[in-house]
């Protein structure tokens, strides 16, 4: 869960989130704020960091290497490298294999996870499109590397080549997808999750947890909306617990539709 | 023999994958009725502790598994799973399913870049991979407990009665002992409480 102070930090906590993404400003401010987005100041973090017991993630710049050298320094659990923030550089990502913190980052398509994984990356997360409580974009991310994938197992040996070269991948990562039927990493939902319903309906679609950025903190009862969408994601697949989490909310975040925004995010870091 | 694994935060699906490769039948717990079912084992995996406490909580399921485990269950606890099993945290008044005379340490080797991976010895098993992720250790225990493996100086497993606990995460290597083992208690419970049944070959 995504947050911006100790105090919001320890109520993600006590609710049950199993980690925390210390930010300055949420996903939906930035959205709104405009102007270049950087890596947190560190002071803030480590606020965080003291506030709570679980595993405390922050973002940095795409091809940010100092940023993520930063974060290592202080010792954080994870490192996002996030198109949230505004790109450090136009083609490279970070060198992920030379860190030893784990790092998760955003991908639309099977091509963008496996250039990701063969940079270093421990997890990815479905870009989305963050800060719009809008959940078109995940699920649209998340049907297209699960669909990918359904192909990729489908082909013959002999096809694997070819398809590397389509998708501009590692022949080796393409080929170990193409016999395990799955990412060698974990692969989580992210970007426009709002309500219990969306995390389930991520989970139902293959995702092996979410991540919930401006959804808590910008709707009416962020305490009791983050305890509902912690059991959903466990209860995913019992709509009679899915029907009482979702009952009595209050307000969930506004919200934006994808027709209704200038910037893209998804579209950065290919 | 089928084993159930609780399944509400946290690294089950890995457990779960040990087990198919052991041919073992399995099924995820996530509410008290998947209680249901015949449950021979328990698996408490790793994961945030606070979490899989607090939704052990929520979900009604803490009364019903710890009556089960009280009846003689045998389960076994990796890293988050032990300090859930553990009868004392250190610097915390809540305990969840406390179950074996230890004390543990949370997060004991710090943050994330903390965590590492060895080998060393396991008792009756020989030297087994040993992952460790924001991992606790035992700090004392009491005298019915039994140290099973130890890392620099510090007791990671240990065993008592029905309850097995490792600080380290066995399901996120190849090696299949250290599950062989906890099965291996299974079938004895097993095999005290129907006699007839036939032994299960683990290989």
């Amino acid at each position: 869960m995504d947050v911006t102070s100790p105090d919001q930090a320890k109520i993600a906590e006590d609710s049950g989130a199993c980690a925390v993404m210390a930010l300055e400003r949420i996903p939906a401010d930035i959205r709104a704020a405009g102007g270049v987005s950087r890596m947190s100041d560190p002071q803030m973090v480590r606020s965080i960091q003291n506030a709570v017991s679980i595993p405390v993630m922050a973002k940095v710049r795409i091809g940010h290497f100092v940023e993520a050298q930063i974060l290592q320094a202080m010792h954080i659990d994870f490192i996002d490298e996030s198109e949230v923030l505004s790109p450090a550089d136009d083609s490279l990502h970070i060198n992920k294999t030379t860190y030893n913190v784990p790092f998760v980052c955003g991908a639309k398509d099977l091509g963008e996870a496996l250039r990701r994984i063969s940079e270093g990356a421990s997890m990815i997360r479905t870009k989305g499109e963050p800060g719009t409580g809008d959940i078109i974009q995940a699920v649209r991310h998340i049907r297209l590397i699960d669909k990918q994938i359904r192909e990729i197992t489908g082909m013959r040996d002999d096809e694997i080549f070819n398809a590397a070269k389509n998708l501009q991948v590692s022949y080796d990562l393409l080929y170990e997808a193409h016999k395990t039927g799955r990412l060698s990493v974990v692969n989580f939902a992210a970007g426009g999750v709002a309500t219990p319903a969306d995390a389930a309906l991520m989970m139902q679609l293959g995702a092996e947890g979410v991540f919930v950025g401006s959804g808590i903190f910008k709707s009416g009862d962020p305490e009791k909306r983050a305890r509902a969408i912690v059991k959903a994601v466990t209860n995913y697949n019992d709509p009679d617990i899915l029907y009482e989490l979702s009952s009595g909310l209050g307000e969930a975040m506004v919200g934006i539709n994808e027709q209704e925004i200038q910037l893209l995010m998804a579209e950065r870091g290919k | 023999m089928r084993i159930g694994v609780l399944s509400l935060q946290g690294g089950f699906v890995e457990h779960i994958s040990m087990l198919k490769a052991l041919h073992v039948d399995s099924f995820e717990i996530r509410n008290p009725s998947h209680l249901d079912k015949e449950m021979d084992g328990l698996i408490l995996p790793g994961g945030e502790s606070t979490v899989i406490g607090r939704l052990l909580n929520e979900t009604s399921l803490l009364d019903p598994l710890e009556t089960l485990i009280k009846g003689g269950l045998p389960v076994f606890g990796t890293c988050a799973g032990m300090i859930l099993l553990a009868n004392s945290i250190e610097n915390s008044s809540s305990t969840y399913l406390p179950s074996i005379g230890v004390t543990v340490r949370r997060n004991a080797y710090g943050r994330q870049l903390g965590s590492f991976h060895t080998e060393g010895n396991f008792s009756g098993i020989g030297v087994v991979p040993m992952t460790f992720i924001r991992a606790p250790y035992i700090v004392c225990m009491d005298e019915e407990v039994r140290t099973l493996a130890m890392v620099g100086g510090n007791i990671i497993a240990a065993e008592s009665h029905n309850i097995l606990v490792t600080s380290f995460h066995p399901e996120l290597t190849a090696d299949l002992r250290v599950h062989k083992y906890f099965l291996r208690k299974v079938q004895k419970q097993l095999s005290l409480s129907c006699p007839g049944q036939q032994n299960y070959p683990l290989g």
